[in-house]
């Protein structure tokens, strides 16, 4: 093998003022282009974060025959907020008291401590929670227990004798329906 | 022939450099103790796990409507499909069963002192990370417990101030549990978290290389910081072997004994549920947690509501900073247990008190039993010999749902206490106005009651006492004394 001459050195500004241009040049592409992927990905991953504008509708719960006065009674209705692989999932049971005529007053079925189902007993006039035993008395009031308000009550509407609940929304303490 | 094969394999994989600087790593003698086992044996339930769900996604649907049928695919149609998933399941109980005790060992071994804070930083990240396994893992067992307990954790998320609902929309990927949910906790299970879980194993085992495995604590030697490395090299150097062949023993066993457990679980209990379809529209069950969130289902039970917001808020992370400060607080001093009685009190207490929680979750007295009232029959001791008006009370203890709350003759709820021998606790009076005006975690009956049923009520519970008890008395009055004065000479049954 023969010995190769060394090269003579290029001018050291020359060569290394092209570098750090190149460099600056390669990193701020790379920022360019992560954040027009990444805004996107992110938008993605969080458009549940934002609420985009009403999640709740009007729903029919059923005529207003199906609910006699001075009971209460499970009635159920399909999520709006739906997706077409939900399933059963979608259906979402409430509480329906009628006191009188039209006046009506819609529970949600999640207790106001930690969201599990209650379940009413027309005989004592309570609902009682199955999780950490809460109960409330029969217009939603707090009875006993952990759960630190009432029960969470629907916005709902009569139309053509029929009762509509304002359905959608998982009720919370911060958000109640 | 092949001889040349391995040496070529090994100059360009660098195998044996690989080897010298991990499994062939010198560790001190002292280091081979059964009490170092629970690390390998933590990554080992992972590995399983991975390699068990790995199976397991092959059939299984991440879909609200499809999740449950093809859980119930997977115990019943598929070949060994029951097996997975049983393997599965119990692989994650030991997982966190394992991880506790290595958390705990470590503590006591004082082996987050100087210089492996770092370690301890990320094996409590991993904590977090299997905790979250955890919980992801549950949901997607996709029943009526992970639908409830969806909504149980949104509420909690609920309860954060300011950013609350911005929370739960985050969790339940929406306003509401919905299709999207269900994916959400697959990704968060299958990828985010394992692959967080990899990258942080990866350098919590590189940390342990690097700065060694933990001498095994000797009273009266604490970590000084000038001195520490040194001494360890010198440990190593004098006493030192390789970790394979020489100290993995006691870890290969471990290792083997947990597999073989693991299976045995498996084989022996099957798998967990599925429970109940996620119907949210079948509202009469009981939703509860896996063994490692049953402490707090308990605590969630048991703490009165104006403390709940403010506890769920600030002990978590206190908590979880006092774990990533420990290293910073306690970094340098004795290592050994027998030296720090703080460490050895403070671990005994959290087990207690977590192992107590538990098991009171487990058997949950605080939920009423709702189909007391209706399945449960009054003891037929407690109707003998009963005046009408008496019987009539027994009817209304019974109809009015008062037995899911109280028991008596040994069946009923455990919510309230048992009100076998009532009466020599409470007067008529005093029973009349806890029945209409209710009371600590009773409610009050006063409006659901008319006076003729509240009066047999009392009656009948003025008769709860044993054949021996004198009934409570209203020590004030004389006239209350001599009254029931008289009554003690009527035999009780």
């Amino acid at each position: 093998m023969s010995v190769k001459p060394q090269q003579p050195q290029a001018a050291p500004d020359a060569g290394s003022s092209r570098r750090r241009f190149l460099f600056k040049l390669g990193a701020a592409l790379n920022v360019v282009a992560a954040s027009f992927i990444g805004i996107p990905v992110i938008g993605f991953v969080f458009s549940s974060f934002r609420r985009k504008g009403p999640s709740e509708s009007w729903i029919s719960l059923g005529a207003l025959e199906t609910f006699p006065a001075g009971q209460t009674r499970l009635a159920t209705y399909r999520n709006p907020y739906t997706r077409p692989w939900d399933g059963a999932t979608a259906e979402i049971p409430c509480w329906v008291r009628r006191i009188e005529g039209e006046k009506f007053q819609i529970f949600a079925i999640n207790c106001t401590h930690l969201g599990c189902p209650v379940r009413w007993f027309q005989e004592s006039h309570l609902f009682m929670c199955p999780c950490h035993g809460g109960a409330f008395y029969e217009d939603g009031a707090h009875a006993s227990g952990p759960p630190p308000r009432g029960l969470y009550e629907y916005d709902y509407q009569i139309r053509n004798s029929e009762l509509f609940v304002k359905g959608g929304q998982l009720p919370t303490l911060s958000q109640p329906v | 022939m092949l001889r040349n094969i391995a040496f070529w394999i090994d100059d360009r994989v660098h195998l044996s450099k690989l080897y010298a600087s991990t499994a062939g790593h010198h560790v001190p003698r002292n280091a081979e103790s059964w009490f170092y086992v629970f690390g390998s044996g933590t990554l080992l339930c992972f590995i399983l796990q991975v390699v068990t769900g790995t199976c397991l996604a092959f059939v299984y649907t991440p879909s609200a409507s499809e999740a449950y049928t093809s859980l119930e695919y997977l115990n019943y149609h598929q070949q060994l499909g029951w097996l997975l998933r049983a393997m599965h399941n119990w692989g994650s109980n030991f997982m966190v069963g394992i991880m506790i005790l290595h958390l705990a060992q470590v503590f006591l071994f004082g082996a987050f002192k100087y210089p492996r804070e770092m370690t301890w930083i990320s094996g409590v990240v991993l904590l977090l990370c299997t905790l979250g396994m955890a919980f992801t893992g549950q949901v997607l067992r996709f029943d009526q417990d992970a639908y409830w307990g969806l909504g149980i954790g949104a509420a909690m998320m609920g309860r954060v101030p300011v950013i609350g609902p911005e929370l739960v929309h985050f969790m339940l990927a929406g306003p509401i549990i919905a299709g999207e949910t269900l994916s959400r906790f697959f990704t968060m299970h299958v990828f985010i978290i394992p692959g967080t879980i990899i990258a942080l194993v990866s350098l919590h085992l590189r940390l342990v290389l690097s700065k060694g495995i933990n001498e095994y604590p000797v009273p009266g030697k604490p970590v000084v910081k000038a001195t520490y490395e040194q001494e360890y090299e010198d440990l190593v150097k004098k006493d030192g072997v390789p970790f394979f062949p020489k100290a993995i023993s006691k870890d290969l066993i471990f290792s083997g004994v947990v597999m073989l457990a693991i299976l045995g679980c498996a084989l022996y209990f099957g798998p967990e549920g599925p429970h109940g379809v996620p119907d949210p529209t079948q509202i009469n069950t009981v939703p509860k947690p896996d063994f490692f969130f049953l402490w707090l289902y308990a605590v969630l039970a048991l703490l009165p509501d104006y403390l709940e917001t403010i506890l769920i808020l600030t002990v978590p992370v206190i908590a979880i900073g006092l774990l990533f400060a420990l290293p910073f607080i306690s970094g340098t001093g004795e290592k050994s247990a027998r030296r720090r009685p703080v460490a050895v009190l403070a671990v005994l207490i959290i087990f207690l008190t977590v192992g107590t929680l538990n098991y009171l979750g487990t058997y949950s007295p605080w939920s009423p039993k709702m189909t007391a009232w209706s399945a449960e029959q009054t003891p037929v001791k407690y109707i003998q010999g009963r005046t009408p008006l008496e019987l009539q009370g027994a009817l209304v203890l019974q109809y009015k749902q008062c037995r899911n709350c109280h028991s008596i003759g040994g069946s009923g709820g455990l919510r309230g206490p048992a009100l076998d021998g009532v009466a020599t606790r409470l007067t008529g009076d005093q029973l009349t106005r806890q029945v209409i005006q209710g009371g600590g975690n009773m409610p009050a009956y006063g409006k659901n009651l008319n006076p003729s049923e509240v009066a047999a009520l009392v009656a009948f519970m003025k008769t709860l006492r044993g054949p021996n008890e004198i009934p409570a008395q209203d020590s004030n009055s004389p006239q209350g004394r001599a009254q029931t004065g008289e009554k003690v000479a009527q035999a009780a049954p």
